[in-house]
Protein backbone atom coordinates (compact mmCIF):
# COMPACT_ATOMS: atom_id res chain seq x y z
CA UNK A 1 0.00 0.00 0.00
CA UNK A 2 1.29 3.16 -0.86
CA UNK A 3 -0.54 5.61 0.93
CA UNK A 4 1.50 7.04 4.20
CA UNK A 5 0.94 5.66 7.55
CA UNK A 6 -0.48 8.23 9.73
CA UNK A 7 1.99 9.91 11.57
CA UNK A 8 1.18 8.99 15.47
CA UNK A 9 2.52 11.30 18.55
CA UNK A 10 6.02 9.56 19.78
CA UNK A 11 6.20 7.41 16.51
CA UNK A 12 9.16 5.61 16.11
CA UNK A 13 11.36 7.16 13.70
CA UNK A 14 14.59 4.93 13.26
CA UNK A 15 17.22 6.96 11.41
CA UNK A 16 20.72 7.77 10.97
CA UNK A 17 22.57 10.92 12.50
CA UNK A 18 25.55 12.27 10.33
CA UNK A 19 28.35 13.76 11.13
CA UNK A 20 29.87 16.04 8.85
CA UNK A 21 32.99 17.56 11.56
CA UNK A 22 34.20 14.12 11.85
CA UNK A 23 33.75 12.63 8.93
CA UNK A 24 36.75 11.92 6.96
CA UNK A 25 35.65 10.27 3.37
CA UNK A 26 37.73 7.08 4.13
CA UNK A 27 34.48 5.36 2.22
CA UNK A 28 34.52 2.80 4.64
CA UNK A 29 31.18 3.04 5.40
CA UNK A 30 30.14 2.60 1.41
CA UNK A 31 32.04 -0.16 1.26
CA UNK A 32 30.69 -2.13 4.52
CA UNK A 33 27.38 -1.24 3.18
CA UNK A 34 28.00 -2.50 -0.34
CA UNK A 35 29.33 -5.84 1.65
CA UNK A 36 26.49 -6.37 3.58
CA UNK A 37 23.65 -5.61 1.58
CA UNK A 38 25.08 -7.45 -1.92
CA UNK A 39 24.23 -10.40 0.32
CA UNK A 40 21.68 -9.68 2.85
CA UNK A 41 17.73 -8.22 2.39
CA UNK A 42 18.71 -6.57 -0.99
CA UNK A 43 20.94 -9.17 -2.29
CA UNK A 44 23.23 -8.88 -4.42
CA UNK A 45 23.88 -5.77 -5.88
CA UNK A 46 24.83 -6.03 -8.95
CA UNK A 47 28.18 -4.65 -10.75
CA UNK A 48 28.24 -3.91 -14.57
CA UNK A 49 31.90 -4.33 -15.95
CA UNK A 50 33.65 -4.70 -12.57
CA UNK A 51 37.29 -5.38 -13.97
CA UNK A 52 37.55 -3.19 -16.73
CA UNK A 53 36.52 0.38 -17.97
CA UNK A 54 32.84 1.70 -17.27
CA UNK A 55 32.64 -0.12 -13.79
CA UNK A 56 29.64 1.08 -12.36
CA UNK A 57 27.16 -0.57 -9.90
CA UNK A 58 24.63 -0.05 -7.47
CA UNK A 59 25.24 1.36 -4.07
CA UNK A 60 22.93 2.68 -1.27
CA UNK A 61 25.68 5.07 -0.30
CA UNK A 62 27.77 7.27 -1.51
CA UNK A 63 30.51 9.47 -0.28
CA UNK A 64 31.04 13.11 -1.65
CA UNK A 65 33.28 15.66 -0.79
CA UNK A 66 32.47 19.28 -1.26
CA UNK A 67 34.23 22.87 -0.57
CA UNK A 68 32.48 25.05 0.82
CA UNK A 69 33.36 28.67 1.98
CA UNK A 70 36.13 31.06 0.35
CA UNK A 71 39.93 31.95 1.69
CA UNK A 72 40.32 31.11 5.66
CA UNK A 73 36.21 30.11 6.24
CA UNK A 74 36.51 27.53 3.22
CA UNK A 75 36.54 23.90 4.41
CA UNK A 76 36.54 20.78 2.67
CA UNK A 77 33.23 18.50 3.68
CA UNK A 78 33.25 15.02 3.29
CA UNK A 79 29.27 13.59 2.97
CA UNK A 80 27.76 10.71 3.23
CA UNK A 81 24.56 10.41 0.88
CA UNK A 82 22.02 7.94 1.90
CA UNK A 83 18.30 7.10 2.01
CA UNK A 84 16.98 9.70 4.58
CA UNK A 85 13.75 7.53 5.17
CA UNK A 86 11.71 10.49 4.77
CA UNK A 87 8.06 10.89 6.63
CA UNK A 88 7.09 12.47 3.30
CA UNK A 89 8.30 10.09 0.87
CA UNK A 90 7.31 10.85 -2.20
CA UNK A 91 8.85 7.63 -3.76
CA UNK A 92 6.46 5.86 -1.78
CA UNK A 93 3.22 7.54 -2.93
CA UNK A 94 4.09 7.91 -6.46
CA UNK A 95 4.82 3.69 -6.54
CA UNK A 96 1.74 2.37 -8.62
CA UNK A 97 2.08 -1.29 -7.46
CA UNK A 98 2.37 -1.27 -3.64
CA UNK A 99 6.03 -2.23 -3.95
CA UNK A 100 7.31 1.06 -2.40
CA UNK A 101 6.30 1.28 1.33
CA UNK A 102 6.64 2.94 4.55
CA UNK A 103 6.99 0.95 7.68
CA UNK A 104 4.20 2.09 10.15
CA UNK A 105 6.27 0.31 13.07
CA UNK A 106 9.82 2.40 12.29
CA UNK A 107 9.60 4.75 9.55
CA UNK A 108 11.54 2.58 7.30
CA UNK A 109 11.13 2.87 3.51
CA UNK A 110 11.41 -0.39 2.20
CA UNK A 111 11.11 -1.91 -1.84
CA UNK A 112 9.12 -5.36 -2.00
CA UNK A 113 11.31 -6.73 -4.92
CA UNK A 114 8.67 -9.37 -5.54
CA UNK A 115 6.11 -6.96 -6.91
CA UNK A 116 8.37 -4.14 -8.14
CA UNK A 117 7.96 -3.54 -11.89
CA UNK A 118 11.28 -1.47 -12.46
CA UNK A 119 9.33 1.86 -13.66
CA UNK A 120 12.27 3.77 -12.07
CA UNK A 121 9.45 6.57 -11.16
CA UNK A 122 10.18 6.48 -7.52
CA UNK A 123 14.12 6.98 -8.29
CA UNK A 124 12.65 9.99 -10.31
CA UNK A 125 10.51 11.13 -6.84
CA UNK A 126 13.83 11.18 -4.91
CA UNK A 127 15.46 14.38 -4.22
CA UNK A 128 18.67 12.94 -3.16
CA UNK A 129 19.25 10.34 -5.43
CA UNK A 130 18.77 7.92 -2.94
CA UNK A 131 17.04 4.78 -4.96
CA UNK A 132 19.60 3.34 -8.18
CA UNK A 133 17.56 0.99 -10.17
CA UNK A 134 19.33 -3.09 -9.99
CA UNK A 135 19.20 -3.24 -14.04
CA UNK A 136 19.92 -7.24 -13.84
CA UNK A 137 16.92 -7.77 -11.62
CA UNK A 138 14.81 -5.42 -13.12
CA UNK A 139 14.00 -4.22 -10.01
CA UNK A 140 14.77 -0.67 -7.88
CA UNK A 141 17.05 -1.16 -5.12
CA UNK A 142 17.95 1.01 -1.81
CA UNK A 143 19.13 1.66 1.62
CA UNK A 144 16.94 -0.86 3.96
CA UNK A 145 18.51 1.04 7.39
CA UNK A 146 20.14 -2.61 7.43
CA UNK A 147 16.98 -4.38 8.68
CA UNK A 148 18.16 -7.61 8.71
CA UNK A 149 21.39 -6.36 11.11
CA UNK A 150 19.18 -3.94 13.63
CA UNK A 151 16.39 -6.95 14.04
CA UNK A 152 18.48 -9.69 13.96
CA UNK A 153 18.47 -11.87 16.68
CA UNK A 154 20.76 -14.32 15.83
CA UNK A 155 23.88 -11.75 15.83
CA UNK A 156 25.33 -10.26 19.15
CA UNK A 157 22.85 -7.46 20.36
CA UNK A 158 25.86 -4.48 19.94
CA UNK A 159 25.81 -5.78 16.45
CA UNK A 160 22.73 -4.94 15.44
CA UNK A 161 23.18 -1.42 14.19
CA UNK A 162 23.09 -0.63 10.30
CA UNK A 163 26.65 -1.82 8.68
CA UNK A 164 27.47 1.72 7.61
CA UNK A 165 27.24 2.83 11.66
CA UNK A 166 29.62 -0.15 12.80
CA UNK A 167 32.29 0.61 10.47
CA UNK A 168 33.11 3.54 10.24
CA UNK A 169 36.49 4.67 12.02
CA UNK A 170 35.09 8.32 13.76
CA UNK A 171 32.24 7.12 14.84
CA UNK A 172 30.66 9.55 12.39
CA UNK A 173 27.86 8.11 12.21
CA UNK A 174 24.77 7.51 14.90
CA UNK A 175 21.88 5.64 14.78
CA UNK A 176 19.23 5.51 16.72
CA UNK A 177 15.07 6.65 17.01
CA UNK A 178 14.71 10.41 16.15
CA UNK A 179 11.26 10.24 17.06
CA UNK A 180 11.80 9.91 20.97
CA UNK A 181 12.94 13.14 22.19
CA UNK A 182 15.05 11.45 24.64
CA UNK A 183 17.20 9.50 22.45
CA UNK A 184 20.67 9.75 22.34
CA UNK A 185 20.40 10.59 18.63
CA UNK A 186 17.83 13.38 19.22
CA UNK A 187 19.74 14.95 21.90
CA UNK A 188 23.02 14.83 19.81
CA UNK A 189 20.89 16.81 17.12
CA UNK A 190 19.78 19.02 19.37
CA UNK A 191 22.96 19.81 21.17
CA UNK A 192 25.20 20.36 17.80
CA UNK A 193 22.34 22.14 15.53
CA UNK A 194 21.52 18.98 13.15
CA UNK A 195 19.77 19.71 9.97
CA UNK A 196 17.54 18.50 7.58
CA UNK A 197 18.60 18.21 3.66
CA UNK A 198 16.54 20.20 0.93
CA UNK A 199 13.79 20.97 3.48
CA UNK A 200 12.29 23.33 0.47
CA UNK A 201 11.51 19.83 -1.06
CA UNK A 202 9.25 18.94 2.12
CA UNK A 203 9.83 15.58 2.57
CA UNK A 204 10.33 15.90 5.76
CA UNK A 205 13.85 13.50 5.54
CA UNK A 206 14.19 11.52 9.11
CA UNK A 207 18.00 11.10 8.97
CA UNK A 208 20.38 14.39 10.36
CA UNK A 209 23.22 16.02 9.48
CA UNK A 210 25.46 17.47 11.84
CA UNK A 211 27.11 20.57 10.91
CA UNK A 212 31.10 21.13 10.65
CA UNK A 213 31.57 22.64 13.89
CA UNK A 214 33.35 26.43 13.67
CA UNK A 215 36.66 26.49 14.02
CA UNK A 216 37.78 28.06 17.16
CA UNK A 217 40.28 30.98 16.06
CA UNK A 218 41.17 32.12 12.62
CA UNK A 219 44.77 30.42 12.00
CA UNK A 220 48.16 32.54 11.69
CA UNK A 221 48.32 33.80 7.86
CA UNK A 222 51.36 31.30 6.48
CA UNK A 223 54.66 33.46 6.42
CA UNK A 224 56.03 34.01 3.02
CA UNK A 225 58.76 31.95 2.19
CA UNK A 226 62.18 34.33 1.77
CA UNK A 227 64.79 33.10 -0.04
CA UNK A 228 67.90 31.92 2.19
CA UNK A 229 71.34 32.50 1.41
CA UNK A 230 71.67 29.30 0.13
CA UNK A 231 68.98 29.57 -2.40
CA UNK A 232 71.13 31.92 -4.07
CA UNK A 233 73.52 30.25 -7.03
CA UNK A 234 75.66 33.35 -7.73
CA UNK A 235 78.45 33.82 -5.49
CA UNK A 236 78.11 37.77 -6.00
CA UNK A 237 74.34 38.00 -5.36
CA UNK A 238 75.17 35.78 -2.28
CA UNK A 239 77.86 38.19 -0.82
CA UNK A 240 75.48 41.23 -1.06
CA UNK A 241 72.74 39.34 0.49
CA UNK A 242 74.95 38.46 3.34
CA UNK A 243 75.74 42.19 3.40
CA UNK A 244 72.70 43.23 3.59
CA UNK A 245 71.02 41.41 6.34
CA UNK A 246 73.49 42.13 8.41
CA UNK B 1 16.53 13.71 -17.56
CA UNK B 2 16.85 10.14 -19.91
CA UNK B 3 14.70 10.25 -22.60
CA UNK B 4 13.47 6.52 -22.75
CA UNK B 5 12.46 5.67 -26.32
CA UNK B 6 9.67 3.86 -25.52
CA UNK B 7 8.08 7.05 -23.16
CA UNK B 8 8.82 9.30 -26.08
CA UNK B 9 7.26 7.42 -28.39
CA UNK B 10 4.55 6.19 -25.82
CA UNK B 11 3.50 9.63 -24.90
CA UNK B 12 2.86 10.88 -28.42
CA UNK B 13 1.47 7.90 -29.93
CA UNK B 14 -1.13 7.18 -27.14
CA UNK B 15 -1.47 10.81 -27.08
CA UNK B 16 -2.58 11.31 -30.47
CA UNK B 17 -4.28 8.26 -30.07
CA UNK B 18 -6.64 9.86 -27.10
CA UNK B 19 -6.64 13.13 -29.24
CA UNK B 20 -8.44 11.40 -31.63
CA UNK B 21 -10.55 9.69 -29.44
CA UNK B 22 -11.48 12.81 -27.85
CA UNK B 23 -12.67 14.71 -30.89
CA UNK B 24 -14.38 11.98 -32.21
CA UNK B 25 -16.42 11.24 -29.59
CA UNK B 26 -17.58 14.79 -29.09
CA UNK B 27 -18.19 15.48 -32.55
CA UNK B 28 -19.76 12.93 -33.72
CA UNK B 29 -22.49 13.27 -31.22
CA UNK B 30 -22.56 17.18 -32.57
CA UNK B 31 -22.38 16.33 -36.27
CA UNK B 32 -20.01 18.20 -36.88
CA UNK B 33 -17.34 15.35 -38.60
CA UNK B 34 -18.96 13.01 -41.53
CA UNK B 35 -22.04 11.14 -39.86
CA UNK B 36 -20.94 8.03 -42.32
CA UNK B 37 -20.74 5.06 -39.95
CA UNK B 38 -17.05 3.44 -41.80
CA UNK B 39 -16.03 6.92 -40.85
CA UNK B 40 -16.40 6.70 -37.39
CA UNK B 41 -14.98 3.14 -37.39
CA UNK B 42 -11.92 3.75 -39.17
CA UNK B 43 -11.28 6.64 -36.65
CA UNK B 44 -11.77 4.85 -33.76
CA UNK B 45 -9.71 1.80 -35.50
CA UNK B 46 -6.70 4.09 -35.79
CA UNK B 47 -7.30 5.93 -32.20
CA UNK B 48 -7.81 2.36 -30.28
CA UNK B 49 -4.36 1.37 -32.94
CA UNK B 50 -1.81 4.22 -31.33
CA UNK B 51 -3.60 3.84 -27.79
CA UNK B 52 -2.23 0.54 -27.79
CA UNK B 53 1.09 0.46 -29.59
CA UNK B 54 1.76 3.64 -27.49
CA UNK B 55 0.52 1.78 -24.43
CA UNK B 56 2.63 -1.87 -25.20
CA UNK B 57 5.38 0.53 -26.12
CA UNK B 58 5.88 2.08 -22.27
CA UNK B 59 5.61 -1.46 -20.65
CA UNK B 60 9.06 -1.62 -22.40
CA UNK B 61 10.47 1.06 -20.12
CA UNK B 62 9.47 -1.56 -16.82
CA UNK B 63 12.30 -3.79 -15.40
CA UNK B 64 9.32 -6.30 -15.31
CA UNK B 65 6.92 -5.68 -18.05
CA UNK B 66 4.58 -8.98 -17.00
CA UNK B 67 4.37 -7.76 -13.75
CA UNK B 68 2.41 -3.98 -15.42
CA UNK B 69 -0.87 -5.52 -13.95
CA UNK B 70 0.07 -4.79 -10.65
CA UNK B 71 0.42 -0.66 -11.45
CA UNK B 72 -3.41 -0.56 -11.33
CA UNK B 73 -3.33 -1.17 -7.99
CA UNK B 74 -2.13 2.25 -6.13
CA UNK B 75 -4.74 4.94 -7.57
CA UNK B 76 -5.43 6.09 -4.36
CA UNK B 77 -1.94 7.90 -4.37
CA UNK B 78 0.28 7.33 -7.57
CA UNK B 79 -0.46 9.46 -10.60
CA UNK B 80 1.16 6.47 -12.90
CA UNK B 81 -1.66 3.83 -11.39
CA UNK B 82 -4.63 6.01 -12.26
CA UNK B 83 -2.88 7.15 -15.81
CA UNK B 84 -3.26 2.81 -16.01
CA UNK B 85 -6.84 2.75 -14.81
CA UNK B 86 -8.34 5.38 -16.70
CA UNK B 87 -6.73 4.26 -19.77
CA UNK B 88 -7.76 0.59 -19.25
CA UNK B 89 -11.28 2.10 -18.64
CA UNK B 90 -11.13 4.13 -21.79
CA UNK B 91 -11.04 1.16 -23.92
CA UNK B 92 -14.88 0.51 -22.06
CA UNK B 93 -16.90 3.09 -23.76
CA UNK B 94 -14.29 3.08 -26.92
CA UNK B 95 -15.09 -0.28 -27.41
CA UNK B 96 -19.14 0.16 -26.70
CA UNK B 97 -19.10 3.48 -29.18
CA UNK B 98 -17.94 0.63 -31.92
CA UNK B 99 -20.56 -1.09 -31.45
CA UNK B 100 -23.05 1.66 -31.74
CA UNK B 101 -20.90 2.55 -34.73
CA UNK B 102 -20.85 -0.91 -36.57
CA UNK B 103 -24.61 -1.48 -35.47
CA UNK B 104 -25.71 2.41 -36.32
CA UNK B 105 -27.31 2.96 -33.16
CA UNK B 106 -27.04 6.09 -32.28
CA UNK B 107 -28.77 6.02 -28.50
CA UNK B 108 -25.52 3.95 -27.62
CA UNK B 109 -23.10 5.67 -29.77
CA UNK B 110 -23.58 9.41 -28.84
CA UNK B 111 -23.21 8.63 -24.67
CA UNK B 112 -20.36 6.53 -25.12
CA UNK B 113 -18.62 8.78 -27.49
CA UNK B 114 -19.15 11.31 -25.19
CA UNK B 115 -18.17 8.82 -22.40
CA UNK B 116 -14.87 7.52 -24.19
CA UNK B 117 -13.81 11.71 -24.82
CA UNK B 118 -13.91 12.26 -20.67
CA UNK B 119 -12.20 9.46 -20.45
CA UNK B 120 -9.17 10.08 -23.13
CA UNK B 121 -8.89 13.49 -21.69
CA UNK B 122 -9.04 12.26 -17.79
CA UNK B 123 -6.13 9.65 -19.26
CA UNK B 124 -3.90 12.40 -20.35
CA UNK B 125 -4.04 14.57 -17.59
CA UNK B 126 -3.13 11.73 -15.51
CA UNK B 127 -0.21 11.52 -17.58
CA UNK B 128 0.74 15.13 -16.85
CA UNK B 129 0.19 14.82 -13.66
CA UNK B 130 2.72 12.02 -13.56
CA UNK B 131 5.17 13.94 -14.29
CA UNK B 132 3.92 17.76 -12.79
CA UNK B 133 4.00 16.09 -9.47
CA UNK B 134 7.57 15.45 -9.49
CA UNK B 135 9.15 18.24 -7.16
CA UNK B 136 12.76 17.05 -7.67
CA UNK B 137 12.68 17.91 -11.66
CA UNK B 138 12.02 21.54 -11.69
CA UNK B 139 10.91 21.86 -15.15
CA UNK B 140 8.58 19.36 -15.15
CA UNK B 141 7.25 20.67 -11.96
CA UNK B 142 5.76 23.31 -13.66
CA UNK B 143 1.70 25.05 -13.82
CA UNK B 144 2.11 24.39 -17.72
CA UNK B 145 3.10 20.93 -18.03
CA UNK B 146 -0.42 19.69 -17.97
CA UNK B 147 -2.15 22.08 -19.69
CA UNK B 148 0.74 21.24 -22.43
CA UNK B 149 -0.08 17.54 -21.89
CA UNK B 150 -3.64 18.06 -23.09
CA UNK B 151 -3.03 20.64 -25.54
CA UNK B 152 -0.77 18.50 -27.20
CA UNK B 153 -3.18 15.80 -27.36
CA UNK B 154 -5.92 17.61 -28.28
CA UNK B 155 -3.77 19.05 -31.40
CA UNK B 156 -2.30 16.00 -33.02
CA UNK B 157 -5.46 14.50 -32.22
CA UNK B 158 -7.63 17.17 -34.50
CA UNK B 159 -4.78 16.85 -37.13
CA UNK B 160 -5.18 13.55 -37.46
CA UNK B 161 -9.24 13.31 -37.46
CA UNK B 162 -8.86 16.23 -40.02
CA UNK B 163 -6.78 14.19 -42.34
CA UNK B 164 -9.73 11.28 -42.28
CA UNK B 165 -12.39 13.55 -42.77
CA UNK B 166 -10.87 15.07 -45.40
CA UNK B 167 -11.03 11.40 -47.00
CA UNK B 168 -14.46 11.41 -46.03
CA UNK B 169 -15.28 15.27 -48.11
CA UNK B 170 -15.28 17.04 -45.09
CA UNK B 171 -12.34 17.87 -42.74
CA UNK B 172 -13.64 21.50 -42.02
CA UNK B 173 -14.46 21.42 -38.49
CA UNK B 174 -11.17 19.58 -37.61
CA UNK B 175 -9.14 21.82 -39.97
CA UNK B 176 -10.05 24.22 -37.75
CA UNK B 177 -9.53 22.71 -34.09
CA UNK B 178 -6.10 21.81 -35.36
CA UNK B 179 -5.74 25.66 -36.17
CA UNK B 180 -6.82 26.55 -32.78
CA UNK B 181 -5.18 23.87 -30.76
CA UNK B 182 -1.69 24.75 -32.83
CA UNK B 183 -2.09 28.35 -31.69
CA UNK B 184 -2.74 27.13 -28.33
CA UNK B 185 -0.10 24.70 -28.94
CA UNK B 186 2.40 27.38 -29.80
CA UNK B 187 1.41 29.76 -26.66
CA UNK B 188 1.82 27.29 -24.35
CA UNK B 189 5.46 25.78 -25.28
CA UNK B 190 6.61 29.14 -25.81
CA UNK B 191 5.41 30.70 -22.24
CA UNK B 192 6.52 27.68 -20.89
CA UNK B 193 9.98 27.70 -22.25
CA UNK B 194 10.29 31.05 -20.81
CA UNK B 195 9.14 30.38 -17.74
CA UNK B 196 11.62 27.46 -17.01
CA UNK B 197 14.47 29.78 -19.12
CA UNK B 198 13.46 31.82 -15.72
CA UNK B 199 12.58 30.50 -12.85
CA UNK B 200 15.49 29.95 -10.78
CA UNK B 201 15.89 26.37 -9.32
CA UNK B 202 14.89 25.91 -6.08
CA UNK B 203 17.13 23.66 -4.40
CA UNK B 204 20.93 24.39 -4.34
CA UNK B 205 23.86 22.59 -3.62
CA UNK B 206 24.01 25.06 -0.20
CA UNK B 207 20.58 23.41 0.49
CA UNK B 208 20.75 19.76 -0.50
CA UNK B 209 24.81 19.73 1.70
CA UNK B 210 23.06 22.18 4.12
CA UNK B 211 26.80 23.47 4.02
CA UNK B 212 25.82 27.03 2.48
CA UNK B 213 25.51 28.51 6.57
CA UNK B 214 29.46 27.94 5.39
CA UNK B 215 29.58 29.98 1.87
CA UNK B 216 29.37 28.86 -1.66
CA UNK B 217 29.53 24.83 -1.98
CA UNK B 218 31.07 23.47 -4.50
CA UNK B 219 31.93 19.48 -5.23
CA UNK B 220 34.78 18.71 -4.78
CA UNK B 221 35.31 14.70 -5.51
CA UNK B 222 32.54 12.37 -6.59
CA UNK B 223 32.18 9.51 -5.14
CA UNK B 224 32.80 7.00 -8.05
CA UNK B 225 34.94 7.66 -11.20
CA UNK B 226 32.98 6.19 -13.63
CA UNK B 227 28.63 6.97 -14.39
CA UNK B 228 26.31 4.98 -12.33
CA UNK B 229 22.42 4.93 -12.94
CA UNK B 230 21.73 8.20 -11.52
CA UNK B 231 23.87 10.18 -13.79
CA UNK B 232 22.77 7.68 -16.64
CA UNK B 233 19.20 8.30 -15.72
CA UNK B 234 18.45 12.35 -14.05
CA UNK B 235 22.16 13.79 -14.93
CA UNK B 236 21.56 13.63 -19.02
CA UNK B 237 23.01 16.19 -20.70
CA UNK B 238 23.77 15.90 -24.68
CA UNK B 239 19.94 17.79 -25.59
CA UNK B 240 20.85 21.33 -23.49
CA UNK B 241 23.13 22.41 -26.25
CA UNK B 242 21.03 22.11 -29.02
CA UNK B 243 18.16 23.57 -27.42
CA UNK B 244 17.30 26.24 -28.96
CA UNK B 245 17.19 24.67 -32.27
CA UNK B 246 15.18 21.91 -31.45
CA UNK B 247 12.53 24.40 -29.78
CA UNK B 248 12.69 26.27 -33.34
CA UNK B 249 12.30 23.15 -35.24
CA UNK B 250 9.44 21.90 -32.87
CA UNK B 251 7.81 25.18 -33.11
CA UNK B 252 8.44 25.44 -37.33
CA UNK B 253 7.84 21.62 -37.99
CA UNK B 254 5.44 20.41 -35.46
CA UNK B 255 3.05 23.16 -35.09
CA UNK B 256 3.98 26.26 -37.73
CA UNK B 257 4.09 24.19 -41.14
CA UNK B 258 0.92 21.59 -40.25
CA UNK B 259 -1.14 25.27 -39.56
CA UNK B 260 0.08 26.51 -42.49
CA UNK B 261 -1.05 23.29 -44.26
CA UNK B 262 -4.53 23.09 -42.37
CA UNK B 263 -5.24 26.50 -43.74
CA UNK B 264 -4.52 25.64 -47.38
CA UNK B 265 -6.53 22.79 -47.20
CA UNK B 266 -9.60 24.81 -45.97
CA UNK B 267 -9.19 27.50 -48.85
CA UNK B 268 -8.63 24.23 -51.41
CA UNK B 269 -10.86 21.28 -50.25
CA UNK B 270 -11.17 18.23 -51.84
CA UNK B 271 -8.14 15.60 -53.08
CA UNK B 272 -5.83 18.80 -52.63
CA UNK B 273 -7.28 18.88 -48.79
CA UNK B 274 -6.59 15.12 -48.54
CA UNK B 275 -3.22 15.68 -49.47
CA UNK B 276 -2.14 18.89 -47.13
CA UNK B 277 -3.82 17.47 -44.04
CA UNK B 278 -1.88 14.12 -44.43
CA UNK B 279 1.41 15.70 -44.64
CA UNK B 280 0.12 18.37 -41.50
CA UNK B 281 -0.85 14.87 -39.24
CA UNK B 282 2.54 13.39 -40.08
CA UNK B 283 4.82 16.45 -39.35
CA UNK B 284 3.03 17.05 -36.23
CA UNK B 285 3.25 13.60 -34.85
CA UNK B 286 6.57 13.93 -35.72
CA UNK B 287 6.86 17.50 -34.22
CA UNK B 288 5.78 16.41 -30.87
CA UNK B 289 8.50 13.22 -31.18
CA UNK B 290 10.98 15.91 -30.86
CA UNK B 291 9.04 17.93 -28.46
CA UNK B 292 8.10 14.65 -26.00
CA UNK B 293 12.37 13.88 -26.65
CA UNK B 294 12.96 17.41 -25.71
CA UNK B 295 10.79 17.97 -22.51
CA UNK B 296 13.31 15.21 -21.03
CA UNK B 297 16.18 16.13 -22.09
CA UNK B 298 15.76 19.95 -20.92
CA UNK B 299 14.39 18.41 -17.35
CA UNK B 300 16.84 19.02 -14.71
CA UNK B 301 16.86 16.73 -11.61
CA UNK B 302 18.21 17.87 -7.71
CA UNK B 303 20.12 15.16 -7.18
CA UNK B 304 23.10 16.43 -9.84
CA UNK B 305 23.01 19.31 -7.44
CA UNK B 306 25.35 16.47 -5.46
CA UNK B 307 27.47 15.57 -8.53
CA UNK B 308 27.91 19.20 -10.42
CA UNK B 309 26.79 21.84 -8.03
CA UNK B 310 23.92 22.61 -10.38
Amino acid sequence: MTCLPEIKPGQKKLGLVIDLDTCVGCQACATNCKEWNTSGHSAPLPDFHPYSAGAEGVWFNRVHSFEAGEGEQGRTVHFPRSCLHCEQPACVTVCPTGASYKREEDGIVLVNHDTCIGCGLCAWACPYGAREMDEDAGVMKKCTLCIDRIYNETIPEERRIPACVATCPTQARHFGDLGDPESAVSKLVRERGGYDLMPEMGYKPVNKYLPPRKRATVQAKPVEDAPTSMDIKNPLLRWMDRVLTR
Amino acid sequence: MNPAGSIVFFTTASGAGYGLLYWLGLLRPLGLIPGDPWFGLVALGLALLLITVGLLSSLAHLGHPERAWRAISQWRSSWLSREGVAALLTYLPAVLFGIGLLGDIPALAAPMGLLAATSAMVTVYSTGMIYASLKPIRQWHHPLVVPGYLMLAAFSGAALLAMLAAFWGNGAVPAVLALLTGAGGVLLKTAYWRGIDTQPPEATAESATGLGQIGKVRPLDPPHTQTNYLLREMGFRIARKHAAKLRRIVLAAGFGLPMLLALLALLTGGAAAMALLTIGAVLALGGLLVERWLMFAEATHTVTLYYTGT
